[in-house]
């Protein structure tokens, strides 16, 4: 289980999802979903792939529009303001891709500084690289400053990626399957990253994962979704004391596979 | 024969069904294409611009592509001169060669091949360059970092292609000319200066503003094609080798009808 290291505010909810429904043709993937992310704490949404979980943050962050249901970030329903509000608030959520999805045409350097220049124009170029600096310091990497993205290794990109949400100092992180493709050291270091996130940058997150140790070293609270709706919601532990089957055998699989 | 009645309607109903389905879908993407070209001209007219990534794409595509288009053009002037030789000499006309190869070169082949040549290289790049950007999220992280992609990446290599295209057509003319002067050098002794005002005696105004016109709009397209191509290919490896090739093969469809259209058009003026 996670050290609890920030307080967990549940007066103030910065994410609040209800009755989302979304579909793609006849496939049905959200079925009315309820969701609350409080200030302070580290969300994970658990799940089988295929089950929607991406769909779910992608729609939080405004690319994707949902087909019903209120999707609320930040005081903003995000499929109801205008383009110009939606790029303010995107500001303010950082969201780390599966596949870091670093600009493969651009140093590490200029993929931090790409939504820096675009974004905060009234800072100076000392500024920006002090703040370039810092960030790579804060996930480890400051070596890596003038190298291509193809240099890097997996677990590097991920860091890189991570830093380059966290340079607009986001107050929302939304993570999508942080540790896939990793081996199992990598796979704890950016366990240990996202906790140092949230500690150090006051970061609220959601936490989309398949990985069970993912979920448990970073999930203040776990929330298990099976066939478009919310199955399970507590602690890790609370979670998988579950007798449903479906999560039973996801918790067997998980391991011995 | 009751049932084989029954299967044959069946057949025919679901082969209308198909047929019906393909229309619809050519004029579904047909409306995408137009609201495509339509927010092209909105964003482009509004700020932020991208002044950095337009001169960066520019370079890309234009002085990238000299080589290849020096080479070419090159080839095509000494090659067209070579070939139209014999049937000038049969009439005793081979005085009318730069005449002849200037027109040519001016009015079709420097803007075709120009165009031909860029939409090999340059659509076939910016279709698999925005396909596999958006394969890997790449587009989805600049919309999720506050950037409009759309304008940092469509709107500067459409108007880097508008732009260079003519320039690389005016540039295929010069270099065209010199592999002509190469040849006609060879056969007659002529100087450069005297193939020079020989070769432009017979360009009027006409023709070089309808080439200068042609090449804009062949720009234009090579660019919206690959754009639209890359920015909207489907997930997948498989996604990025048919916006590359798609955004070849319309293009070189389109600029052929362009260079119909538009002969036409400067033929009625004329």
């Amino acid at each position: 289980m996670k050290k609890q290291s920030t307080p967990i505010d549940e007066s103030q909810h910065l994410i609040s999802i209800k009755g989302l429904k979304k579909s793609f043709g006849d496939l049905h993937i959200l079925r009315g979903i309820d969701l609350e992310l409080y200030k302070g704490e580290n969300l994970v949404v658990l799940g089988r792939s295929g089950t929607g979980k991406s769909v779910l943050i992608k729609i939080i962050s405004g690319l994707l529009k949902p087909d019903e249901g209120m999707v609320e970030v930040l005081g903003y329903e995000v499929d109801k303001i205008s383009i110009k509000e939606l790029q303010k608030l995107r500001l303010k959520i950082g969201f780390s891709f599966q596949s870091s999805a670093l600009y493969d045409s651009m140093t590490v350097k200029e993929n931090l500084e790409f939504p820096l220049v675009r974004n905060s124009a009234h800072l100076t170029k000392k500024e920006i690289e002090f703040a370039i600096e810092d960030v790579l310091e804060g996930v480890g990497l400051l070596q890596a400053l003038n190298q291509m993205p193809s240099e890097l290794s997996g677990g590097q990109r991920k860091r890189i990626g991570i830093a380059r949400t966290l340079i607009m100092r986001p107050e929302i992180m939304l993570y999508d399957e942080p540790t896939a493709g990793l081996d199992p050291i990598t796979c704890i270091e950016i366990n240990n990253l996202i906790n140092e996130v949230q500690e150090k940058y006051n970061t609220s997150s959601i936490i989309i994962t398949h990985d069970l140790t993912c979920a448990k070293s970073t999930g203040d609270r776990v929330m298990m979704l099976l066939e478009g709706r919310f199955a399970q919601t507590g602690t890790f532990e609370e979670v998988f004391a579950s007798e449903d089957e479906r999560i039973q055998t996801f918790y067997k699989y998980n391991f011995t596979s | 024969m009751q049932k084989l009645k029954i299967l044959f309607s069946s057949m025919k109903r679901s082969g209308k069904y198909v047929v019906s389905q393909k229309i619809d879908q050519i004029f579904i993407n047909l409306f995408d294409v137009y609201k495509f070209i339509l927010r092209f001209f909105k964003e482009v007219l509004f700020p932020p611009y991208e002044f950095k990534e337009v001169i960066k794409q520019c370079y890309e595509i234009g002085y990238k592509s000299l080589p290849l288009i020096t080479l070419t053009g090159f080839i095509t002037g000494l090659v067209f001169t070579k070939q139209s030789r014999p049937s000038l000499a049969d009439f005793g006309a081979t005085s009318w060669l730069p005449s002849l190869v200037s027109i040519a070169i001016i009015r079709a082949l420097a803007p075709l091949v120009t165009a031909l040549i860029t939409a090999g290289k340059v659509g076939s790049q910016i279709g698999a360059e925005l396909g596999s950007m958006n394969v890997t999220e790449q587009i989805d992280a600049m919309e999720v970092s506050g950037t409009n992609p759309f304008k940092f990446l469509v709107v500067t290599r459409m108007l880097a292609t508008t732009f260079m295209i003519p320039l690389l057509a005016v540039y295929t003319c010069i270099v065209s000319l010199l592999g002509s002067y190469i040849n006609v050098n060879q056969n007659e002794q002529t100087s450069y200066s005297s193939f020079v005002v020989s070769a432009l005696q017979n360009i009027s105004f006409l023709d070089l503003f309808s080439s200068i016109i042609k090449t804009t709009i062949f720009g234009f397209t090579i660019g919206a094609v690959g754009c639209y191509q890359g920015y909207n290919s489907s997930k997948g490896t498989e996604g990025v080798g048919k916006a590359a090739n798609s955004a070849v093969v319309v293009s070189m469809f389109l600029i052929f009808i362009e260079e119909i259209l538009v002969v036409q058009i400067v033929n009625a003026i004329r």
